[in-house]
Protein backbone atom coordinates (compact mmCIF):
# COMPACT_ATOMS: atom_id res chain seq x y z
CA UNK A 1 0.00 0.00 0.00
CA UNK A 2 2.75 2.42 0.96
CA UNK A 3 4.82 1.70 -2.14
CA UNK A 4 1.95 2.40 -4.47
CA UNK A 5 0.28 5.28 -2.65
CA UNK A 6 3.10 7.20 -0.99
CA UNK A 7 2.97 9.97 -3.60
CA UNK A 8 -0.66 10.70 -2.81
CA UNK A 9 -0.01 10.81 0.93
CA UNK A 10 2.91 13.21 0.63
CA UNK A 11 0.75 15.47 -1.55
CA UNK A 12 -2.01 15.32 1.04
CA UNK A 13 0.57 16.39 3.61
CA UNK A 14 1.46 19.40 1.46
CA UNK A 15 -2.21 20.29 1.12
CA UNK A 16 -2.64 20.04 4.87
CA UNK A 17 0.36 22.28 5.54
CA UNK A 18 -1.19 24.88 3.26
CA UNK A 19 -4.56 24.50 5.00
CA UNK A 20 -2.89 24.87 8.39
CA UNK A 21 -1.26 28.12 7.28
CA UNK A 22 -4.59 29.47 6.04
CA UNK A 23 -6.44 28.64 9.25
CA UNK A 24 -3.93 29.42 11.95
CA UNK A 25 -1.95 32.41 10.73
CA UNK A 26 -3.57 35.78 11.12
CA UNK A 27 -1.62 37.76 8.57
CA UNK A 28 -3.65 38.10 5.37
CA UNK A 29 -0.62 37.89 3.09
CA UNK A 30 0.57 34.74 4.85
CA UNK A 31 -2.89 33.26 4.37
CA UNK A 32 -2.67 33.94 0.64
CA UNK A 33 0.71 32.27 0.43
CA UNK A 34 -0.66 29.29 2.36
CA UNK A 35 -3.62 29.15 0.00
CA UNK A 36 -1.28 28.93 -2.96
CA UNK A 37 0.62 26.09 -1.25
CA UNK A 38 -2.70 24.25 -0.86
CA UNK A 39 -3.51 24.95 -4.52
CA UNK A 40 -0.19 23.56 -5.69
CA UNK A 41 -0.77 20.41 -3.66
CA UNK A 42 -4.11 19.92 -5.39
CA UNK A 43 -2.53 20.49 -8.81
CA UNK A 44 0.18 17.92 -8.13
CA UNK A 45 -2.40 15.40 -6.94
CA UNK A 46 -4.45 15.82 -10.13
CA UNK A 47 -1.42 15.43 -12.37
CA UNK A 48 -0.20 12.39 -10.46
CA UNK A 49 -3.48 10.62 -11.28
CA UNK A 50 -2.71 10.82 -14.99
CA UNK A 51 0.84 9.54 -14.86
CA UNK A 52 1.51 6.17 -16.50
CA UNK A 53 4.51 4.00 -15.66
CA UNK A 54 6.97 4.22 -18.53
CA UNK A 55 4.87 6.84 -20.25
CA UNK A 56 5.96 10.08 -21.81
CA UNK A 57 4.56 13.57 -22.25
CA UNK A 58 1.40 13.58 -24.39
CA UNK A 59 3.11 14.97 -27.49
CA UNK A 60 2.52 12.47 -30.28
CA UNK A 61 5.81 11.21 -31.60
CA UNK A 62 6.66 8.06 -33.59
CA UNK A 63 9.24 6.89 -31.04
CA UNK A 64 6.89 6.75 -28.05
CA UNK A 65 4.61 3.86 -27.11
CA UNK A 66 2.68 5.03 -24.05
CA UNK A 67 1.56 8.51 -23.15
CA UNK A 68 0.50 9.96 -19.84
CA UNK A 69 -3.07 11.11 -19.86
CA UNK A 70 -3.53 14.64 -21.27
CA UNK A 71 -6.81 15.55 -19.62
CA UNK A 72 -5.59 16.36 -16.08
CA UNK A 73 -2.83 18.47 -17.61
CA UNK A 74 -5.32 20.53 -19.60
CA UNK A 75 -7.45 21.19 -16.53
CA UNK A 76 -4.49 22.12 -14.33
CA UNK A 77 -2.89 24.35 -16.96
CA UNK A 78 -5.85 26.71 -16.96
CA UNK A 79 -6.20 26.34 -13.21
CA UNK A 80 -2.68 27.66 -12.62
CA UNK A 81 -3.29 30.87 -14.55
CA UNK A 82 -6.67 31.34 -12.91
CA UNK A 83 -4.97 30.74 -9.57
CA UNK A 84 -2.55 33.60 -10.05
CA UNK A 85 -5.36 35.86 -11.25
CA UNK A 86 -7.34 35.20 -8.07
CA UNK A 87 -4.15 35.66 -6.03
CA UNK A 88 -3.92 39.12 -7.59
CA UNK A 89 -7.51 39.87 -6.54
CA UNK A 90 -6.75 38.68 -3.01
CA UNK A 91 -3.64 40.86 -2.88
CA UNK A 92 -5.65 43.84 -4.12
CA UNK A 93 -8.13 43.31 -1.30
CA UNK A 94 -5.26 43.06 1.19
CA UNK A 95 -3.84 46.38 -0.06
CA UNK A 96 -7.21 48.09 0.34
CA UNK A 97 -7.69 46.59 3.81
CA UNK A 98 -4.26 47.85 4.78
CA UNK A 99 -5.06 51.31 3.53
CA UNK A 100 -8.33 51.43 5.44
CA UNK A 101 -7.27 49.86 8.75
CA UNK A 102 -3.52 50.30 8.77
CA UNK A 103 -2.79 46.61 9.28
CA UNK A 104 -3.06 43.25 7.55
CA UNK A 105 -3.32 41.22 10.74
CA UNK A 106 -6.78 39.71 10.83
CA UNK A 107 -7.39 40.14 14.56
CA UNK A 108 -6.31 43.77 14.44
CA UNK A 109 -8.60 44.44 11.49
CA UNK A 110 -11.56 42.96 13.34
CA UNK A 111 -10.76 45.01 16.45
CA UNK A 112 -10.35 48.26 14.54
CA UNK A 113 -13.43 47.76 12.41
CA UNK A 114 -15.49 47.11 15.56
CA UNK A 115 -14.31 50.23 17.37
CA UNK A 116 -14.42 52.74 14.50
CA UNK A 117 -16.34 51.36 11.52
CA UNK A 118 -15.58 52.98 8.15
CA UNK A 119 -13.78 55.74 9.97
CA UNK A 120 -10.70 55.73 7.78
CA UNK A 121 -7.09 55.34 8.72
CA UNK A 122 -5.80 55.88 12.25
CA UNK A 123 -3.47 58.82 11.78
CA UNK A 124 -0.38 57.28 13.31
CA UNK A 125 -0.18 53.95 11.54
CA UNK A 126 0.49 54.87 7.92
CA UNK A 127 3.06 57.15 6.34
CA UNK A 128 1.15 60.09 4.97
CA UNK A 129 -2.12 58.40 5.72
CA UNK A 130 -4.47 61.33 5.21
CA UNK A 131 -6.56 61.45 2.08
CA UNK A 132 -6.84 57.71 1.79
CA UNK A 133 -10.43 57.81 2.93
CA UNK A 134 -11.21 60.00 -0.05
CA UNK A 135 -9.26 57.72 -2.32
CA UNK A 136 -11.34 54.85 -1.05
CA UNK A 137 -14.47 56.32 -2.60
CA UNK A 138 -13.31 56.15 -6.17
CA UNK A 139 -14.16 52.90 -7.95
CA UNK B 1 34.47 7.80 -29.28
CA UNK B 2 31.15 6.96 -27.72
CA UNK B 3 32.70 6.05 -24.37
CA UNK B 4 34.97 9.11 -24.42
CA UNK B 5 31.98 11.40 -24.86
CA UNK B 6 29.96 9.59 -22.21
CA UNK B 7 32.84 9.86 -19.74
CA UNK B 8 33.38 13.52 -20.60
CA UNK B 9 29.70 14.20 -20.10
CA UNK B 10 29.78 12.45 -16.73
CA UNK B 11 32.85 14.41 -15.64
CA UNK B 12 31.30 17.73 -16.64
CA UNK B 13 28.04 16.93 -14.87
CA UNK B 14 29.90 15.96 -11.69
CA UNK B 15 32.05 19.10 -11.86
CA UNK B 16 28.91 21.19 -12.22
CA UNK B 17 27.33 19.56 -9.20
CA UNK B 18 30.50 20.11 -7.15
CA UNK B 19 30.51 23.80 -8.06
CA UNK B 20 26.86 24.15 -7.13
CA UNK B 21 27.48 22.44 -3.81
CA UNK B 22 30.48 24.71 -3.12
CA UNK B 23 28.38 27.72 -3.97
CA UNK B 24 25.67 26.59 -1.58
CA UNK B 25 28.18 26.07 1.21
CA UNK B 26 29.70 29.47 0.50
CA UNK B 27 26.25 31.06 0.57
CA UNK B 28 25.81 29.77 4.10
CA UNK B 29 29.28 30.22 5.50
CA UNK B 30 30.67 33.51 4.23
CA UNK B 31 30.67 36.33 6.77
CA UNK B 32 29.25 39.16 4.70
CA UNK B 33 26.36 39.84 2.34
CA UNK B 34 28.61 40.77 -0.57
CA UNK B 35 30.86 37.73 -0.27
CA UNK B 36 27.79 35.52 0.02
CA UNK B 37 26.23 36.72 -3.20
CA UNK B 38 29.66 36.51 -4.82
CA UNK B 39 29.87 32.84 -3.86
CA UNK B 40 26.30 32.14 -4.82
CA UNK B 41 26.37 33.99 -8.11
CA UNK B 42 29.66 32.79 -9.49
CA UNK B 43 29.37 29.19 -8.38
CA UNK B 44 25.82 29.02 -9.67
CA UNK B 45 26.74 30.38 -13.11
CA UNK B 46 29.74 28.09 -13.46
CA UNK B 47 27.94 25.10 -12.00
CA UNK B 48 24.87 25.47 -14.20
CA UNK B 49 27.15 26.12 -17.17
CA UNK B 50 29.08 22.90 -16.61
CA UNK B 51 25.86 20.94 -16.25
CA UNK B 52 24.60 22.37 -19.54
CA UNK B 53 27.91 21.52 -21.25
CA UNK B 54 27.72 18.02 -19.80
CA UNK B 55 24.25 17.60 -21.30
CA UNK B 56 25.54 19.02 -24.57
CA UNK B 57 28.21 16.37 -25.18
CA UNK B 58 26.04 13.38 -24.36
CA UNK B 59 26.26 11.06 -27.38
CA UNK B 60 23.22 8.91 -26.57
CA UNK B 61 20.26 11.02 -27.74
CA UNK B 62 22.05 13.89 -29.38
CA UNK B 63 20.17 15.98 -31.92
CA UNK B 64 21.07 19.35 -33.41
CA UNK B 65 17.89 21.06 -32.22
CA UNK B 66 18.50 20.04 -28.60
CA UNK B 67 22.14 21.13 -28.84
CA UNK B 68 21.23 24.57 -30.18
CA UNK B 69 18.68 25.02 -27.42
CA UNK B 70 21.22 24.11 -24.75
CA UNK B 71 23.68 26.63 -26.19
CA UNK B 72 21.04 29.35 -26.22
CA UNK B 73 20.13 28.57 -22.61
CA UNK B 74 23.83 28.75 -21.73
CA UNK B 75 24.16 32.12 -23.46
CA UNK B 76 21.18 33.58 -21.60
CA UNK B 77 22.40 32.12 -18.31
CA UNK B 78 25.82 33.73 -18.71
CA UNK B 79 24.13 37.01 -19.62
CA UNK B 80 21.51 37.24 -16.87
CA UNK B 81 22.98 35.57 -13.81
CA UNK B 82 25.92 37.96 -13.30
CA UNK B 83 23.61 40.90 -13.99
CA UNK B 84 21.29 39.73 -11.25
CA UNK B 85 24.19 39.50 -8.79
CA UNK B 86 25.31 42.97 -9.89
CA UNK B 87 21.85 44.45 -9.27
CA UNK B 88 21.70 42.81 -5.84
CA UNK B 89 25.11 44.15 -4.87
CA UNK B 90 24.36 47.68 -6.11
CA UNK B 91 21.02 47.75 -4.34
CA UNK B 92 22.62 46.56 -1.11
CA UNK B 93 25.40 49.14 -1.41
CA UNK B 94 22.87 51.91 -1.95
CA UNK B 95 20.87 50.67 0.98
CA UNK B 96 23.91 50.75 3.25
CA UNK B 97 24.47 47.05 3.94
CA UNK B 98 27.79 47.07 5.84
CA UNK B 99 30.95 45.56 4.37
CA UNK B 100 32.72 43.02 6.54
CA UNK B 101 36.07 44.13 7.90
CA UNK B 102 38.87 41.91 9.16
CA UNK B 103 38.20 41.09 12.77
CA UNK B 104 34.40 41.52 12.74
CA UNK B 105 32.18 38.63 13.71
CA UNK B 106 29.97 36.93 11.14
CA UNK B 107 27.05 39.07 9.93
CA UNK C 1 8.37 2.42 -11.24
CA UNK C 2 12.06 2.31 -12.04
CA UNK C 3 14.40 3.01 -9.16
CA UNK C 4 15.73 6.28 -10.61
CA UNK C 5 12.21 7.59 -10.91
CA UNK C 6 11.38 6.62 -7.34
CA UNK C 7 14.57 8.17 -5.99
CA UNK C 8 14.06 11.45 -7.81
CA UNK C 9 10.40 11.52 -6.84
CA UNK C 10 11.17 10.90 -3.17
CA UNK C 11 13.91 13.53 -3.15
CA UNK C 12 11.72 16.16 -4.81
CA UNK C 13 8.71 15.37 -2.63
CA UNK C 14 10.83 15.56 0.52
CA UNK C 15 12.26 18.94 -0.50
CA UNK C 16 8.77 20.13 -1.36
CA UNK C 17 7.34 19.18 2.05
CA UNK C 18 10.32 20.71 3.83
CA UNK C 19 9.91 23.95 1.87
CA UNK C 20 6.20 24.08 2.72
CA UNK C 21 6.98 23.69 6.41
CA UNK C 22 9.64 26.42 6.21
CA UNK C 23 7.17 28.81 4.58
CA UNK C 24 4.76 28.12 7.41
CA UNK C 25 7.37 28.95 10.04
CA UNK C 26 8.91 32.06 8.47
CA UNK C 27 7.61 35.26 9.99
CA UNK C 28 9.60 37.60 7.80
CA UNK C 29 7.28 37.74 4.81
CA UNK C 30 9.90 38.75 2.24
CA UNK C 31 11.69 35.51 3.06
CA UNK C 32 8.42 33.58 2.89
CA UNK C 33 7.73 35.00 -0.59
CA UNK C 34 11.15 33.95 -1.88
CA UNK C 35 10.85 30.46 -0.41
CA UNK C 36 7.42 30.27 -2.05
CA UNK C 37 9.15 30.94 -5.38
CA UNK C 38 11.50 28.06 -4.61
CA UNK C 39 8.42 25.96 -3.82
CA UNK C 40 6.96 26.73 -7.24
CA UNK C 41 10.24 25.79 -8.92
CA UNK C 42 10.27 22.42 -7.14
CA UNK C 43 6.68 21.81 -8.22
CA UNK C 44 7.64 22.59 -11.80
CA UNK C 45 10.36 19.93 -11.56
CA UNK C 46 7.85 17.48 -10.13
CA UNK C 47 5.47 18.24 -12.98
CA UNK C 48 8.21 17.39 -15.48
CA UNK C 49 8.81 14.13 -13.62
CA UNK C 50 5.13 13.29 -14.03
CA UNK C 51 5.26 13.98 -17.79
CA UNK C 52 3.23 17.19 -17.59
CA UNK C 53 5.61 19.43 -19.54
CA UNK C 54 3.05 22.07 -20.51
CA UNK C 55 1.97 22.40 -16.91
CA UNK C 56 5.59 22.61 -15.73
CA UNK C 57 6.19 25.41 -18.21
CA UNK C 58 3.17 27.33 -16.94
CA UNK C 59 4.04 26.78 -13.29
CA UNK C 60 7.61 27.96 -13.83
CA UNK C 61 6.46 31.10 -15.64
CA UNK C 62 3.51 31.90 -13.40
CA UNK C 63 4.42 30.57 -9.97
CA UNK C 64 8.05 31.58 -9.95
CA UNK C 65 7.78 34.76 -11.97
CA UNK C 66 4.48 36.59 -11.79
CA UNK C 67 3.33 35.35 -8.41
CA UNK C 68 6.55 36.30 -6.64
CA UNK C 69 6.67 39.76 -8.22
CA UNK C 70 3.08 40.43 -7.18
CA UNK C 71 3.59 39.31 -3.59
CA UNK C 72 6.81 41.33 -3.28
CA UNK C 73 5.08 44.42 -4.70
CA UNK C 74 2.27 44.09 -2.18
CA UNK C 75 4.75 43.50 0.63
CA UNK C 76 6.36 46.80 -0.29
CA UNK C 77 2.93 48.41 0.02
CA UNK C 78 2.18 46.87 3.43
CA UNK C 79 4.14 45.86 6.51
CA UNK C 80 6.39 42.88 6.01
CA UNK C 81 6.60 41.14 9.35
CA UNK C 82 3.98 38.75 10.61
CA UNK C 83 2.75 38.72 14.19
CA UNK C 84 3.14 35.55 16.28
CA UNK C 85 0.22 33.15 16.04
CA UNK C 86 -1.65 33.08 19.36
CA UNK C 87 -1.78 29.64 20.93
CA UNK C 88 -5.56 29.44 20.89
CA UNK C 89 -5.59 29.37 17.10
CA UNK C 90 -3.10 26.57 16.67
CA UNK C 91 -5.04 23.76 18.32
CA UNK C 92 -8.24 24.08 16.25
CA UNK C 93 -6.11 24.40 13.13
CA UNK C 94 -4.20 21.21 13.96
CA UNK C 95 -7.46 19.40 14.72
CA UNK C 96 -9.00 20.42 11.39
CA UNK C 97 -5.86 19.52 9.50
CA UNK C 98 -5.52 16.10 11.13
CA UNK C 99 -9.19 15.33 10.53
CA UNK C 100 -9.11 16.41 6.89
CA UNK C 101 -5.78 14.71 6.23
CA UNK C 102 -6.97 11.51 7.89
CA UNK C 103 -10.12 11.49 5.82
CA UNK C 104 -8.10 11.98 2.64
CA UNK C 105 -5.68 9.18 3.48
CA UNK C 106 -8.56 6.86 4.34
CA UNK C 107 -10.31 7.68 1.05
CA UNK C 108 -7.12 7.28 -0.95
CA UNK C 109 -7.07 3.55 -0.30
CA UNK C 110 -9.50 3.18 -3.17
CA UNK C 111 -7.33 5.15 -5.53
CA UNK C 112 -5.44 3.21 -8.23
CA UNK C 113 -1.74 2.71 -7.65
CA UNK C 114 0.48 5.56 -8.73
CA UNK C 115 1.43 5.07 -12.38
CA UNK C 116 -0.86 2.16 -13.10
CA UNK C 117 -1.83 1.69 -16.73
CA UNK C 118 -5.18 -0.01 -16.10
CA UNK C 119 -6.81 2.59 -13.89
CA UNK C 120 -10.27 3.87 -14.95
CA UNK C 121 -8.83 7.10 -16.35
CA UNK C 122 -6.41 5.29 -18.66
CA UNK C 123 -8.89 2.69 -19.96
CA UNK C 124 -11.74 5.10 -20.59
CA UNK C 125 -12.63 5.41 -24.32
CA UNK C 126 -12.04 9.16 -24.23
CA UNK C 127 -8.30 8.48 -23.89
CA UNK C 128 -8.37 6.86 -27.32
CA UNK C 129 -10.26 9.82 -28.74
CA UNK C 130 -7.67 12.26 -27.40
CA UNK C 131 -4.56 10.30 -28.29
CA UNK C 132 -5.47 8.50 -31.52
CA UNK C 133 -8.54 9.98 -33.18
CA UNK C 134 -7.32 13.51 -32.58
CA UNK C 135 -4.48 12.88 -35.00
CA UNK C 136 -7.00 12.17 -37.77
CA UNK C 137 -9.41 14.94 -36.81
CA UNK C 138 -6.89 17.69 -36.07
CA UNK C 139 -3.39 16.40 -36.69
CA UNK C 140 -1.45 18.47 -34.15
CA UNK C 141 1.25 16.61 -32.17
CA UNK C 142 0.68 18.41 -28.86
CA UNK C 143 -2.41 16.67 -27.51
CA UNK C 144 -2.74 19.09 -24.60
CA UNK C 145 -3.15 22.03 -26.99
CA UNK C 146 -5.71 20.08 -29.00
CA UNK C 147 -7.77 19.21 -25.95
CA UNK C 148 -7.42 22.72 -24.48
CA UNK C 149 -8.37 24.67 -27.58
CA UNK C 150 -10.63 22.33 -29.47
CA UNK C 151 -12.14 19.41 -27.56
CA UNK C 152 -12.64 21.45 -24.38
CA UNK C 153 -12.63 24.89 -25.94
CA UNK C 154 -15.72 25.99 -24.03
CA UNK C 155 -14.00 25.31 -20.68
CA UNK C 156 -11.05 27.40 -21.80
CA UNK C 157 -13.35 30.25 -22.79
CA UNK C 158 -14.78 30.14 -19.29
CA UNK C 159 -11.33 30.23 -17.73
CA UNK C 160 -10.42 33.15 -19.96
CA UNK C 161 -13.47 35.04 -18.72
CA UNK C 162 -12.33 34.35 -15.15
CA UNK C 163 -8.91 35.85 -15.91
CA UNK C 164 -10.62 38.82 -17.57
CA UNK C 165 -12.85 39.31 -14.53
CA UNK C 166 -9.85 39.16 -12.22
CA UNK C 167 -8.21 41.93 -14.25
CA UNK C 168 -11.38 44.01 -14.01
CA UNK C 169 -11.60 43.40 -10.27
CA UNK C 170 -8.03 44.51 -9.66
CA UNK C 171 -8.70 47.64 -11.71
CA UNK C 172 -11.81 48.44 -9.71
CA UNK C 173 -10.08 47.71 -6.39
CA UNK C 174 -6.97 49.73 -7.00
CA UNK C 175 -8.36 52.49 -9.18
CA UNK C 176 -7.20 53.59 -12.56
CA UNK C 177 -3.49 53.74 -13.20
CA UNK C 178 -1.83 56.99 -12.23
CA UNK C 179 -0.89 59.28 -15.13
CA UNK C 180 2.76 59.05 -16.20
CA UNK C 181 3.72 62.43 -14.71
CA UNK C 182 3.00 61.12 -11.23
CA UNK C 183 4.90 57.89 -11.72
CA UNK C 184 8.42 59.23 -11.78
CA UNK C 185 10.62 56.97 -9.65
CA UNK C 186 11.69 58.43 -6.28
CA UNK C 187 14.92 60.37 -6.71
CA UNK C 188 17.10 58.38 -4.37
CA UNK C 189 17.69 55.20 -6.34
CA UNK C 190 17.17 54.88 -10.05
CA UNK C 191 18.05 51.57 -11.66
CA UNK C 192 18.84 53.14 -15.01
CA UNK C 193 21.85 54.89 -13.49
CA UNK C 194 23.66 51.59 -13.79
CA UNK C 195 24.85 50.93 -17.29
CA UNK C 196 25.01 47.14 -16.92
CA UNK C 197 21.40 46.78 -15.86
CA UNK C 198 20.16 49.21 -18.48
CA UNK C 199 21.99 47.54 -21.33
CA UNK C 200 21.28 43.96 -20.34
CA UNK C 201 17.57 44.48 -19.79
CA UNK C 202 17.35 46.46 -23.04
CA UNK C 203 19.13 43.58 -24.72
CA UNK C 204 16.88 40.96 -23.17
CA UNK C 205 13.50 42.53 -23.83
CA UNK C 206 13.23 41.78 -27.56
CA UNK C 207 14.33 38.22 -26.88
CA UNK C 208 11.71 37.80 -24.19
CA UNK C 209 8.94 39.07 -26.45
CA UNK C 210 10.21 36.97 -29.34
CA UNK C 211 10.30 33.93 -27.12
CA UNK C 212 6.74 34.61 -26.05
CA UNK C 213 5.64 34.64 -29.69
CA UNK C 214 7.64 31.48 -30.36
CA UNK C 215 5.96 29.72 -27.44
CA UNK C 216 2.58 30.83 -28.74
CA UNK C 217 3.02 29.58 -32.28
CA UNK C 218 5.07 26.52 -31.46
CA UNK C 219 2.53 25.36 -28.90
CA UNK C 220 1.15 22.97 -31.50
CA UNK C 221 4.37 20.97 -31.79
CA UNK C 222 5.93 21.19 -28.38
CA UNK C 223 5.10 22.44 -24.92
CA UNK C 224 3.60 25.88 -25.09
CA UNK C 225 0.45 27.67 -26.02
CA UNK C 226 -1.48 30.79 -25.24
CA UNK C 227 -1.29 30.83 -21.44
CA UNK C 228 2.47 30.47 -21.20
CA UNK C 229 3.02 32.93 -24.04
CA UNK C 230 0.85 35.56 -22.39
CA UNK C 231 2.65 35.27 -19.07
CA UNK C 232 6.11 35.47 -20.69
CA UNK C 233 5.04 38.46 -22.78
CA UNK C 234 3.78 40.26 -19.68
CA UNK C 235 6.97 39.50 -17.76
CA UNK C 236 8.98 41.24 -20.49
CA UNK C 237 7.05 44.42 -19.84
CA UNK C 238 7.28 43.94 -16.09
CA UNK C 239 11.07 43.87 -16.50
CA UNK C 240 10.88 47.09 -18.50
CA UNK C 241 8.70 48.73 -15.89
CA UNK C 242 10.97 47.66 -13.04
CA UNK C 243 14.18 48.88 -14.65
CA UNK C 244 13.15 51.96 -16.60
CA UNK C 245 10.39 53.23 -14.37
CA UNK C 246 6.62 53.13 -14.43
CA UNK C 247 6.28 56.41 -16.35
CA UNK C 248 8.25 55.14 -19.34
CA UNK C 249 6.47 51.77 -19.19
CA UNK C 250 3.14 53.58 -19.38
CA UNK C 251 4.37 55.55 -22.38
CA UNK C 252 5.30 52.31 -24.10
CA UNK C 253 1.98 50.66 -23.25
CA UNK C 254 -0.65 53.33 -22.55
CA UNK C 255 -3.42 52.21 -20.19
CA UNK C 256 -6.14 52.68 -22.77
CA UNK C 257 -4.36 50.37 -25.19
CA UNK C 258 -3.99 47.86 -22.38
CA UNK C 259 -7.69 47.91 -21.57
CA UNK C 260 -8.50 47.52 -25.25
CA UNK C 261 -6.30 44.44 -25.43
CA UNK C 262 -7.86 43.00 -22.26
CA UNK C 263 -11.30 43.17 -23.84
CA UNK C 264 -10.12 42.10 -27.28
CA UNK C 265 -9.10 38.62 -26.19
CA UNK C 266 -12.45 37.24 -24.99
CA UNK C 267 -14.12 39.11 -27.86
CA UNK C 268 -12.00 37.28 -30.45
CA UNK C 269 -12.48 33.94 -28.71
CA UNK C 270 -16.26 34.26 -28.48
CA UNK C 271 -16.22 35.80 -31.95
CA UNK C 272 -14.72 32.63 -33.37
CA UNK C 273 -17.53 30.69 -31.75
CA UNK C 274 -20.18 32.97 -33.20
CA UNK C 275 -18.49 32.82 -36.60
CA UNK C 276 -18.70 29.04 -36.65
CA UNK C 277 -22.36 29.30 -35.73
CA UNK C 278 -22.96 31.71 -38.59
CA UNK C 279 -21.14 29.35 -40.93
CA UNK C 280 -23.60 26.59 -40.08
CA UNK C 281 -22.03 24.67 -37.23
CA UNK C 282 -22.37 24.78 -33.46
CA UNK C 283 -20.58 27.21 -31.12
CA UNK C 284 -16.79 26.76 -31.41
CA UNK C 285 -17.03 24.03 -34.04
CA UNK C 286 -13.83 24.82 -35.92
CA UNK C 287 -14.59 22.35 -38.71
CA UNK C 288 -16.83 25.01 -40.22
CA UNK C 289 -14.04 27.53 -40.61
CA UNK C 290 -12.75 25.92 -43.77
CA UNK C 291 -15.58 24.19 -45.61
CA UNK C 292 -14.45 20.92 -47.09
CA UNK C 293 -11.18 20.80 -45.13
CA UNK C 294 -12.19 20.28 -41.50
CA UNK C 295 -8.60 19.59 -40.44
CA UNK C 296 -7.27 22.95 -41.63
CA UNK C 297 -10.37 24.57 -40.14
CA UNK C 298 -9.35 23.08 -36.79
CA UNK C 299 -5.79 24.37 -37.24
CA UNK C 300 -7.06 27.87 -37.99
CA UNK C 301 -9.47 27.81 -35.08
CA UNK C 302 -6.82 26.62 -32.63
CA UNK C 303 -4.37 29.28 -33.84
CA UNK C 304 -6.85 32.15 -33.49
CA UNK C 305 -8.05 30.93 -30.11
CA UNK C 306 -4.52 30.52 -28.73
CA UNK C 307 -3.67 34.04 -29.89
CA UNK C 308 -6.75 35.38 -28.12
CA UNK C 309 -5.75 33.54 -24.94
CA UNK C 310 -2.20 34.92 -25.12
CA UNK C 311 -3.48 38.43 -25.71
CA UNK C 312 -5.86 38.39 -22.75
CA UNK C 313 -3.46 36.78 -20.31
CA UNK C 314 -0.65 39.17 -21.25
CA UNK C 315 -2.85 42.25 -21.01
CA UNK C 316 -4.42 41.18 -17.69
CA UNK C 317 -1.04 40.38 -16.13
CA UNK C 318 0.32 43.76 -17.25
CA UNK C 319 -2.77 45.55 -15.94
CA UNK C 320 -2.43 43.83 -12.58
CA UNK C 321 1.26 44.64 -12.28
CA UNK C 322 0.89 48.27 -13.31
CA UNK C 323 -2.10 48.63 -11.00
CA UNK C 324 -0.15 47.45 -7.96
CA UNK C 325 2.97 49.37 -8.88
CA UNK C 326 1.24 52.68 -9.42
CA UNK C 327 -0.68 52.26 -6.16
CA UNK C 328 2.57 52.55 -4.31
CA UNK C 329 3.54 55.64 -6.26
CA UNK C 330 0.29 57.56 -5.89
CA UNK C 331 0.02 56.87 -2.20
CA UNK C 332 3.03 58.99 -1.29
Amino acid sequence: MIATHYVYWVLFAIMMIGLYVVISHGNLLKKLIGLSIFQVGVFLFYISLGKVRGGSAPIISPTVQTYSHPLPQVLILTAIVVGVATLAVGLGLAVRIFETYGTVEEDEVITRSATDPADGVPEDSLNGGGGDAAQGDEA
Amino acid sequence: MHTVLTVASGVLLTLGSIFLLTGAVGLLRFPDFYTRIHAGGIAETVGAGFILLGLLVRPDDWSPSVAVRLLVILAFLVLTSPTATHVLAQAARRDGVPVWEEGDGPQ
Amino acid sequence: MSTEFTLVAIALLAMLTLTAMIISRLRGLYGAAMVAALFSLLTASLFVLMDAVDVAFTEAAVGVGVSTVLVLTVLALTHSREAVTPRNRRLPAVAVVVAAGGALVYASQDLPAFGSADSPIQTHPITDVYLVESQEDIGIPNVVTEVLASYRGLDTLGELIVVFTAGLTVLSLLGTLAPPEDCKPPGRFHLTDYRVIRIVSGLLMPFILLFALYVLFHGDYGPGGGFQAGVIFASGFVLYGLVFGLDRAQQVVPPRVLWLLVSLGPLVYAGVGVTTMLLGGTFLDYDMLNQGHPESGQHLGILVVETAIGLTVAAVMMTIFFGFASRGVTRK
